[in-house]
């Protein structure tokens, strides 16, 4: 798969995705979108990436494990959980922080960490199984 | 003063409590949300499940460092122990607790509840999870290390605690997921052929039973409209000419295959001799008993009078398993798959005692469970450490290895006696309960349940003998017949297999001497099975 066109364009594209995919983990509280499928926006980037470029390159570009960061997504997830605790919440309840920054409502919320925990775990999996799969070839 | 600690942290629980209580039996559905501070107590719910998801999280986080693995998964796990202990505790002085997630109240919110049952088993599962632990450490090299065992260890004590302490039915079935898939991963760790093609039957029978379950999850929820357990109960009991016999029969198939009753027990001593001894152990201590539990939890509690047909089924399908179980351990050369048969036998023992359906039959039930997690992990335990001592793996090898190694070879003949059901070992009461049950129903069920448990712990006791003669106080052969390899490096700490071995004789002992905590416990967890009525107050606040 690596002919010119898709050399050059691979990477365009696959910043594009990885932008594009935390877009969709932002809107994703009220509107389509979230964690899950802005994860499997970021894998696809990165097994569009591993096709152009091979395998070495994207574990190189990524830095990190994609395991370490699934892992590192569940324990976020977890602890997220844990957190309703110091408010006298149940498990999982959503705590509010709406700081105003620069005249802007900036709406935080535990919700958004558990859904980027949940975004960890979706790409660091799949990107793990995707660059184990195209090793193979 | 923790006694006067209690009351407080209970108060800031109780006014949450009286919020939204309608009379009459009828559970409010308007109010879905509920304001309104959760104290601490409840978070002992959770929290044996948490601590280990977040090991399992952790763990994975660093795994280039192989060395670190261990200490974070024991941190987690001595932390979930101890929560498990905290709510056991919880739960037998003050009955039910629940934990409801996100403030969606039930039944549409999804309901963490533990009665004294559940606790019971959560506690046990917690404590066995840190001997296991304690044995990985000698047992897991660096590769099973990297590979991820410690991540899948913790996620499957988080799936299997999980399971015991839902009160949503789809919840069960999502935690039967989580502790599925990472007994996927630890069933091929090592990747050896025979492994993989015990992981195949070990996959495909598991996923099958798994698909049953959820179609019929799909199905009650479809005649029920609820998932909540409490809920089901009440709307079960005024259901009439529902599917309940097609429902219960899909429960019953997909809850014994899990269990291994017999004829659906062959994917277990097909796969359970293939994985590392600590994978094998922790399966045959926990996994089928999450069987039983939700085989006890559906059929008795949530079905009650409506699913009463199947329970002579059931107690007939165990009196057949806990015989051939046992004369299956007979049949076998292999060690280990010898021991896997007698996990199938203690499986009938206990469908023996849900046979009853009564309080006495079903409290040694949940004391022969909780006995049978201890005996049946020990025993896997202990004969991987006499395997690494000596090499031995058949009966056909003598090693005596009673003179090299007493500790070991004690120790087997220890829990296979405790298996056995003989004085003073764990396996001892339970036994004696399900007899007296089964003379109290005075019918030929109750005759052929105390044939069959007589029997299997009978052919055990020979079985186990068998070996400990053979294998453990026969010299080696003389006639050409190689001695085999000990797979223990020279030089390597047998301090890990020792600490956990004798950790677990230490609880089996204790049962079986001072057994009245726990048949303290299983009593109330049976009564609590046959009249949840305390549940559901906790649960639906209705009265």
């Amino acid at each position: 798969m690596s002919t010119l066109i898709f050399r050059t364009i691979a990477p365009y594209l696959s910043a594009l995705m990885v932008l594009f995919s935390v877009f969709v983990l932002l809107r994703g509280h009220n509107e389509p979108g979230g964690g899950f499928i802005g994860g499997l926006i970021a894998a696809s980037a990165l097994a569009i990436y591993g096709i152009a470029y091979g395998v070495d390159v994207v574990r190189r570009a990524l830095w990190v494990d994609p395991n370490a960061l699934a892992g590192f997504g569940l324990f976020m997830a977890a602890v997220d959980g844990l957190s309703a605790i110091l408010a006298g919440k149940p498990l999982l309840t959503g705590l509010w922080f709406v700081p105003v920054i620069f005249g802007v409502e900036i709406p935080l919320s535990t919700v958004l960490v558990f859904d980027v925990g949940v975004y960890f775990v979706v790409v660091g999996s799949l990107a793990s199984i995707a660059l184990a799969l195209e090793e193979s070839d | 003063m923790p006694h006067r600690l209690l009351p407080v942290l209970l108060a800031l629980f109780i006014p949450s409590l009286a919020v939204a209580a309608p009379s009459g039996g009828e559970v409010d559905r308007s109010v879905a949300m509920f304001e309104g501070a959760t104290g601490l107590i409840p978070w002992l719910v959770v929290l044996p499940i948490l601590m280990p998801l977040i090991g399992a999280g952790l763990s994975l986080t660093v795994r280039s460092r192989s060395s670190v693995q261990h200490r974070i998964a024991f941190v987690a796990l001595l932390f979930g122990a101890i929560a498990a202990l905290a709510l056991f505790l919880q739960v037998s002085a003050n009955g039910p607790l629940t934990m409801v997630a996100g403030n969606w109240l039930p039944p549409f919110g999804i309901v963490m509840a533990v009665d004294p049952f559940g606790a019971l088993l959560v506690l046990v599962t917690a404590l066995v999870g840190l001997a296991g632990l304690a044995y990985a450490r000698g047992d897991v090299d660096e590769a099973g290390t990297h590979f991820g065992f410690y991540t899948f260890y913790c996620l499957l004590i988080a799936g299997v605690t999980g399971a015991f302490s839902t009160g949503d039915i789809f919840n069960l079935y999502v935690w039967f997921e989580v502790f599925l898939v990472s007994s996927f991963g630890l069933i091929v760790l090592g990747g050896r052929r025979v492994q993989l093609d015990g992981a195949v039957k070990y996959g495909v029978l598991n996923l099958i039973a798994t698909t049953i379950f959820l179609i019929a999850v799909g199905v009650l929820y479809g005649f029920t409209g609820t998932l909540n357990m409490a809920d089901i109960h009440l709307v079960v009991a005024e259901l009439d000419g529902a599917p309940i016999v097609t429902v219960g029969a899909m429960f019953v198939m997909a809850f014994a295959m899990k269990a291994a009753a017999i004829p659906l027990h062959f994917w277990l001593p097909a796969s359970y001799h293939t994985p590392k001894v600590i994978v094998s152990a922790l399966f045959a201590g926990l996994l089928t008993k999450v069987g039983i539990y939700s085989l006890m939890r559906v059929m008795i509690m949530l079905f009650a009078d409506q699913g009463s047909m199947f329970i002579p089924i059931i107690g007939w399908l165990g009196v057949i398993t806990a015989i051939f179980g046992a004369v299956g351990a007979l049949a076998q050369v292999d060690l280990k798959r010898m021991a896997a048969f007698l996990v199938v036998s203690g499986v009938g023992v206990m469908l023996i005692g849900l046979g009853y359906g009564t309080e006495a039959g079903l409290t040694g039930a949940i004391v022969y469970a909780v006995h049978s997690i201890l005996a049946m992990t020990a025993i896997f335990l202990v004969l991987g450490y006499a395997q690494r001592l000596s090499g031995v793996t058949h009966l056909t090898t003598g090693t005596n290895l009673y003179a090299v190694h007493g500790l070991a070879a004690t120790l087997f003949l220890v829990f296979g006696f405790a298996a056995a059901g003989l004085p003073p070992f764990s396996g001892f009461w339970p036994k004696l309960m399900l007899v007296e049950a089964g003379y109290q129903t005075g019918d030929v069920f109750g005759i052929a349940g105390i044939v069959g448990i007589i029997l299997s712990g009978l052919f055990t006791t020979i079985a186990i003998g068998r070996a400990w003669v053979l294998v453990y106080l026969r010299p080696p052969q003389e006639d050409g017949v190689p001695d085999p390899e000990p797979t223990l490096e020279p030089g390597a700490s047998t301090r890990p297999f020792a600490l956990a071995l004798v950790a677990l004789a230490a609880l089996i002992v204790a049962m079986g001497l001072f057994p009245s905590t726990v048949i303290d416990a299983a009593r109330s967890g049976a009564q609590g099975l046959l009249d949840p009525a305390a549940y559901l107050e906790r649960v639906l606040k209705v009265e």
